[in-house]
């Protein structure tokens, strides 16, 4: 069974956000990376599925961007993925969800994948579009937002995450593609031997301008902070002096504290 | 300008979320169709074209088919744009729908502006405006962004039906876990979030919270992480909850979060990023380290 996981590195979401020099997406300077957390499930699920169906499980890790990104591939090798694609895209935060879902296909599509898995949005972006897309271009069946995955006699039963707690259960057929809700399962730290082991896996680079064939459909015009509403107080400085401050505000606007 | 508004439909009932797309559809301006795959017993109150299809024969969940009853709709009514609520029927169903069209799809829109669709990114503390290069456009509206309206009227019913279904089977639904705790009727909830660092502060928190004279709370990643039972958890796929007093402690705000609390009569907010998207909604934002700060205080409120 040939599986792919696709992985996007973001920044660290507690980081303070600059816009870059055209003012549309944030500056990369000052700013640590790691890997999307639902990519983490994604992956994490994958190993998994390997672990259940032993040799006969292939996977592969996908990812677009700048060189800084084969630190998300080598986190995923070392967790268990057996080889990492690394499609070289120094400006891919500048392409659309429609132009990643395209080069995604554009990979996968001769490769014969009877499964992919995806986060189910990115940290950073959040459009929730890459996996459906890439699944509508390859025709591929799909369901989303997955807080629990079974695979069993070639079909999977997957649990989606629905508003109020509800969820739904749906059954489908390989070759298909799903995207990963965080709390699907609890994703693992590399050990270090596996961080050893993964160093001598394969690490292929292809050029972006061999898969996209795309124009954006989208445009980003700007990239900025949202404004401020104010009327909130800040405390700022000891934390004593806070507790005290913080408590007669409590006592002056609400009946909580009698 | 014309807008095909996507209705929402589950486990037998039209959601709530549906009149958001009119609040949206009135910012917007222009005429508008509707589309829903529901029944004809629950139809909104409302004056223009609605594309029907039945649940019971379509299946309330069976993405593949719906596409195709959509594009039947935009076959018909060339809108200028396909409209969803961005839940977890929308966003599973808009990007097939903008692929067949090979119409730019904008995810999550909170707003109008020059010319283009605000959204939020990076966990909600940043925003961009986005245009679509195509003439049709696919749309996701977050979900509380926009006032939700009655518009009034009857329907004039088209009815559509199609087959198909990508080799997919939906097998059911599967009822909320029971909740041993009521938030909504909580007038204290104290929150852990992320920022608590680890389970073994959990304490530290709920000691806050009943010192108060109030129940613990907690957000998803807390939740996720098996550090506080899911019946804790606050948000749209938790409780929504309304106390007098909400006090988030290392919460950072995601905005799944945010529409479960922030009809909380008073807000405090403990947080050592000061740009934390909470800060948005807090009464009081506290710029501190939770582990230092909540300890503190709840020496001071117990004397």
């Amino acid at each position: 069974m040939k599986i792919l996981i696709c992985v996007k590195q973001v920044p660290d979401m507690e980081s303070r956000f600059k816009p870059d020099n055209a003012g549309v997406w944030f500056s990369d300077t000052d700013l640590a990376f790691r890997m999307n957390e639902y990519d983490e499930y994604a992956v994490e699920q994958a190993v998994q599925l390997r672990e259940q169906l032993g040799d006969a499980a292939d996977l592969t890790v996908l990812s677009i961007g700048p060189d800084r990104i084969v630190e998300a591939l080598k986190k995923a090798l070392a967790m268990g993925c057996d080889r990492a694609v690394h499609i070289q895209d120094p400006a891919a935060a500048l392409k659309d969800p429609w132009q990643i879902a395209a080069i995604i296909a554009a990979f996968a599509k001769d490769k014969g994948f009877d499964l992919i898995f995806t986060g189910l949005q990115s940290q950073d972006r959040g459009s929730a579009q890459v996996g459906v897309t890439v699944a509508e271009r390859l025709g591929f069946a799909c369901t989303t937002t997955l807080v629990g995955f079974a695979f069993a006699d070639g079909v999977i039963t997957a649990k989606r995450e629905l508003e109020g707690g509800v969820k739904g259960v749906v059954k489908l057929r390989t070759p298909a593609l799903v995207t990963c809700q965080l709390g699907l399962n609890v994703p693992r730290y590399p050990t270090l031997p596996n961080i050893m082991k993964s160093k001598k896996k394969e690490l292929v680079t292809i050029p972006v301008a061999d898969l996209l064939h795309e124009e954006a459909l989208a445009v980003t015009a700007r990239f900025y902070p949202p404004a401020k509403k104010g009327g909130g107080i800040v405390l700022e400085g000891d934390v004593g002096d806070m507790a005290e401050k913080l408590i007669a505000i409590l006592k002056e606007k609400t009946n909580v504290l009698r | 300008m014309k807008a095909l508004l996507i209705c929402e439909y589950r486990e037998g009932k039209l959601l709530d979320s549906s009149f958001e797309l009119f609040g949206f559809a009135a910012q917007l301006g222009g005429e508008t169709a509707l589309l829903l795959v529901g029944a004809e017993a629950q139809l909104p109150a409302y004056g223009g074209p609605l594309y029907l299809a039945d649940a019971a024969e379509c299946g309330e969940y069976n993405p593949d088919l719906h596409k195709q009853l959509i594009l039947q709709a935009v076959a018909k009514e060339n809108p200028d744009y396909i409209v969803f609520v961005h839940s977890s029927y929308g966003w599973d169903l808009a990007p097939r729908v903008a692929a067949r069209l090979k119409a730019a799809q904008v995810s999550e829109v909170i707003g109008l502006t020059d010319g283009g669709f605000e959204v939020g990114c990076c966990n909600a503390k940043m925003r961009r405006t986005v245009k679509p290069t195509t003439a049709q456009a696919v749309l996701t509206i977050q979900a509380g962004a926009f006032p939700a309206q009655q518009p009034g009227g009857t329907p004039q019913i088209q009815r559509l039906v199609a087959e198909g279904g990508n080799g997919m089977e939906f097998v059911g639904y599967e009822p909320a876990e029971a909740k041993d705790v009521d938030l909504t009727r909580a007038e204290v909830i104290v929150s852990a979030g992320r920022g608590v660092g680890k389970k073994e502060n959990v304490p530290v928190i709920a000691a806050l919270a009943r010192a108060l004279g109030g129940e613990l709370g907690a957000s998803r990643p807390v939740v996720d992480a098996g550090w506080v039972e899911h019946s804790h958890q606050v948000g749209t796929t938790g409780q929504t909850v309304s106390p007098k007093l909400y006090v988030a402690c290392g919460i950072s705000g995601a905005i799944q979060h945010l529409a479960g609390m922030k009809k909380a009569d008073f807000i405090v907010a403990i947080n050592k990023d000061k740009d934390a998207p909470i800060g948005e909604i807090a009464d009081v934002l506290v710029v501190a380290d939770v582990l230092q700060f909540v300890p503190a205080l709840t020496a001071k409120v117990a004397r």
